[in-house]
């Protein structure tokens, strides 16, 4: 299960840094999102999958799953949240500034 | 103690003064006056060592500065010292006493002039003094920094603010190499002491960073003496007013160099190495500056490649000197123990008559206007004192009776016969090559000393070609060279008192092992007619008929090519590094994103993957993966096919909903793994952010609501290949190698540590509650950008912009 994940997070990655290297803005954000859907599921595969049960004490079992790793996946998650909804107004606003939304004519100001 | 620090940093303290003394005294008083009191002090304080340092004794001072770190401004005070020290102390008074006559009181800002000679004083001082390796590379580069300053004191001119550039660059170069070469002797005797460092020096002789710590020294010392091909700056930096360029370039900093070979001698000598570079490179320099001085119409400039030039020989005869201790104390070792002699002699005299003779050269600019000798001419009705006083000097350079240059030119031929007949080092083949060269530098010396003489003075007189009403400069302006040109004279009928009293104290500090008294070396002016007289008549004789003759040859010189001088590779070098550095830096700051995403996601797999397969290989270990079942492989299946309709979208709505599916995947995926709080916040989570994207693309009206295909590029897909397959290998590999135990057990008693049931929230708000404390920051700041990001709009924008 665990190989099977992270070959799933392989494809994930390759497919985020090519939507990160096209030149829309959005492509760029939305590969971005990829990329740390791929962390999550990475961070929680290397707590082991599937050992025990869900890490609520109530739950009369031998064992539970590791619950480091699931504490860690929520605060990235709303980290996560907070980055891409402030990249996406950042986006909205560099499109209603520059009328583009292609990267390569984001260039600034030449300093001559 | 105390009284020696006084006075070695009289002059730095004083330069805080000076602004002041000028503010309120300068509208009456010319602010030199005060300055003068400084060096004159110093000198007469250093005066009173002169019995004792004769008599063999040295002085040591220490003051503590940096304790801790074994560094102490220790102050040693030997004959090399000395014989420096009043060589900055005295010049420095006279040079300041003429600048006062020099520098006019109503048009130069007097106090940065007056503060940058006093920094240099103070620095110069600090350096010849210092025993301490660090310290004195401090001082050394505060000599760099104040001739810097000094050289561009009319910033205002181009030329000025070249030159000083020229020199900063060339002696700060010099000055870097060099403490790396000190930092190495620092290595190899683990003492700061250049003392101790004599004293250590079997240490230090047969180490394997002998030769890379001489190298980086010589460099230091070769840059600073403007030595070939270092010697190009010292010309530039004669834009600098003419005391300075008398003080600074002929009489003390250029100085340096050879102090710090002088001083280095009983360490490095007796290598073959140091005696083909500081007696090859001085040689060198000797020919190469007597031919360019030729070449010069500039007054100044041609006393800058002259000073070039007597600069190589007094490194040379160093060079020459070093020999002595490779044979030590007996009769062949004396034989070059005179040639330190020599070049410690020259040395002083040196500063006399070039310290004059720039001094006259000020003379002339200040009454004429002109510096160049193709307008001047005949001034010998005009300035006659001037004109005696060149003469002096002039002669003194030249290598005439009965003028003190005499006496260390006899000696110099003297030194080089003896190097061809030494037999060692590989001298016996080439060896010859020391007098001829010598011999051949001096008739060039000979002859443009003719030039500087009876170009300006001789000649007939045209007022109508000067810029200015010709006459003599006023006495104050002429007592300062006439102070130099006495002693020239005096030099030559009583150099014994100066040999005994100054030089013999000071020869025993460079070659401490051969232990000189002052009996053993006698100069005299006559001594048999032996080959260096018939050298010096031969010097005379070729001298006055290639001065002559100076029309048929001399243009001939002066149209060599402009594209073989070292200036020109300087700038050449210059100008091409940094237009190098700009194609460099262009070439690969293109400004384009993605650009700079491929450099650093391939250095990323570059060096990942070359650490995986390199220093671990790679070991999977899949015996502990649980098993497949079948919701999983289906949900891998329709994640895969998500994450491409994502990719391939041509439609904005399309990528978002993909995105969005992802997400609900997720979810169910930490349903799955046993994550119930996961789950419930990814659920909630990635419903907000499509809200989110939805939104923030449905209020673009002037966005199309399809977007353009993605174009395909083949580096791009090459390294997003490659990240996966980096970031997977290496999830595989971390999979297999597990060492540890997780500490999860700890947290499963959430209960009695935290009282509560689910151990998710437990760590998230005990156990490991900052972490959520600054999640919940983020969360707000980030709040607060969309804020100002959506409502800053209208204030912020520029009044001329289009958008």
């Amino acid at each position: 299960m665990e190989t099977l994940i992270v070959i799933l997070v392989g494809i994930f990655v390759s497919i985020g840094t090519y939507l990160i290297l096209s030149k829309q803005l959005l492509r760029i954000v939305l590969g971005a999102s990829i990329v740390s859907h791929a962390v999550n599921l990475l961070l929680l595969t290397s707590g082991g999958l599937k050992r025990g049960s869900a890490p609520l004490l109530g739950e009369k079992e031998a064992g539970f799953t590791d619950a480091m790793p699931q504490a860690l996946i929520l605060t990235a998650i709303v980290i996560n949240f907070a980055v891409t909804a402030l990249v996406l107004v950042l986006c909205y606003r560099a499109y209603q500034h520059f009328g583009t939304d292609d990267m390569e004519r984001l260039r600034g100001h030449e300093h001559e | 103690m105390v009284t020696f620090y006084t006075f070695i940093f009289l002059p730095l303290l004083s330069a805080i003064l000076v602004p002041f003394l000028y503010k309120f005294l300068n509208r009456q008083v010319h602010t030199g006056w005060f300055v003068l009191i400084i060096p004159l002090s110093i000198f007469v304080y250093l005066l009173q060592y002169i019995p004792d340092v004769a008599g063999g004794k040295t002085y040591v001072y220490t003051l503590p500065w940096i304790p801790t770190l074994d560094i102490q401004l220790t102050s040693y005070v030997d004959g090399l010292g000395l014989l420096f020290g009043l060589l900055i102390s005295g010049v420095g008074a006279l040079v300041i006493l003429y600048s006062v006559f020099y520098m006019s009181k109503e048009r130069e800002a007097l106090h940065n002039f007056y503060i940058y000679l006093l920094m240099f004083m103070g620095a110069m001082l600090g350096v010849v003094f210092s025993d301490h390796l660090l310290v004195f590379y401090g001082f050394w580069e505060l000599t760099s920094v104040s001739s810097f300053l000094l050289i561009s004191y009319w910033f205002e001119r181009r030329s000025s603010r070249q030159g000083a550039l020229k020199a900063m660059l060339i002696t700060v170069f010099g000055g870097i190499a060099m403490l790396a070469g000190f930092i190495m002797l620092i290595m190899m005797a683990d003492t700061y002491s250049i003392r101790e460092l004599i004293a250590n020096v079997d240490l230090i002789q047969n180490h394997v960073l002998f030769i890379p710590a001489m190298l980086c020294v010589l460099l230091g010392a070769f840059t600073k003496s403007a030595q070939f091909p270092f010697s190009i700056w010292l010309p530039d930096a004669m834009e600098a007013p003419t005391p300075v360029s008398s003080y600074l370039h002929s009489a003390t900093m250029v100085k340096a160099g050879i102090y710090l070979v002088a001083r280095m001698t009983p360490i490095f000598g007796g290598s073959s190495v140091w005696f083909w570079l500081v007696a090859g490179v001085g040689l060198i320099t000797l020919l190469y500056g007597s031919l360019s001085a030729l070449r010069q119409t500039d007054l100044k400039a041609l006393l800058a490649y002259s000073t070039i030039s007597q600069l190589g020989l007094i490194m040379c005869l160093l060079g020459i000197g070093s020999l002595a201790v490779y044979f030590g104390p007996g009769e062949s070792g004396t034989v070059f123990t005179v040639a330190t002699f020599a070049a410690l002699f020259h040395l002083f005299n040196h500063s006399t008559f070039k310290g004059s003779l720039f001094m006259v050269v000020g003379i002339i600019d200040h009454e004429t206007g002109r510096r160049d000798i193709r307008y001047l001419g005949g001034l010998l009705q005009v300035m006659p004192v001037t004109f005696t006083i060149a003469l002096v000097g002039g002669l003194s350079m030249a290598g005439l009776p009965p003028f003190n240059g005499f006496l260390s030119k006899e000696m110099f031929f003297a030194a080089v016969n003896e190097v061809a007949e030494a037999g060692i080092f590989g001298l016996s083949h080439i060896g010859l090559l020391f007098p001829i060269v010598a011999w051949v530098a001096s008739i060039f010396t000979f002859v443009y000393c003719m030039i500087f003489i009876f170009k300006t003075f001789g000649g007939s007189f045209r007022p109508e070609r000067l810029m200015k009403e010709v006459h003599e400069a006023p006495l104050g302006m002429l007592i300062s060279p006439i102070v130099l040109g006495v002693l020239v004279i005096v030099i030559f009928f009583f150099p014994n008192v100066l040999g005994k009293y100054i030089l013999t104290p000071a020869l025993n500090a460079v070659l401490p092992m051969m232990s000189v008294t002052a009996y053993d070396l006698k100069i005299s002016a006559w001594h048999g007619l032996n080959l260096e007289l018939l050298m010096t008549v031969g010097v005379i004789l070729l001298g006055v008929f290639l001065f002559r003759t100076t029309k048929r040859w001399i243009p001939a010189l002066r149209s060599f090519p402009q594209k073989l001088t070292l200036n020109h590779w300087f700038n050449q070098g210059l100008e091409g590094s940094e237009k190098f550095s700009r194609s460099l830096t262009d070439g690969y700051m293109t400004g384009s994103l993605r650009h700079y995403l491929i450099y650093i996601f391939s250095f990323f797999v570059i060096l990942l993957m070359a650490s995986l397969l390199g220093f671990y290989g790679l070991s999977l270990d899949f015996s502990k993966d649980a098993p497949i079942g079948i919701f999983e492989a289906g949900l891998v299946v329709a994640m895969i096919i998500a994450a491409f309709t994502v990719l391939f979208a041509s439609n904005r709505i399309v990528a978002i909903v993909a995105l969005g599916a992802i997400g609900y995947m997720i979810s169910m995926f930490f349903v799955i793994f046993r994550a119930p709080d996961l789950a419930l916040t990814q659920m909630v989570v990635e419903t907000v952010t499509t809200v989110l994207f939805l939104l923030c693309f449905y209020h673009l009206p002037k966005l199309k609501k399809s977007i353009e295909r993605l174009s395909f590029k083949l580096t791009n897909l090459i390294i997003s290949m490659a990240m996966g397959l980096t970031v997977s290998l290496l999830a595989l590999a971390a999979n297999g190698h597990k060492l540890f135990e997780p500490i999860t057990s700890f947290f499963e008693n959430a209960y009695e540590l935290a009282g509560a049931k689910n151990i998710v929230n437990a760590i998230l708000v005990d156990f490991r509650g900052f972490d959520t404390m600054l999640e919940i920051s983020v969360l707000t700041i980030a709040g607060l950008g969309v804020y100002l990001l959506v409502h800053q709009r209208s204030k912020r924008r520029e009044p001329n912009e289009t958008e």
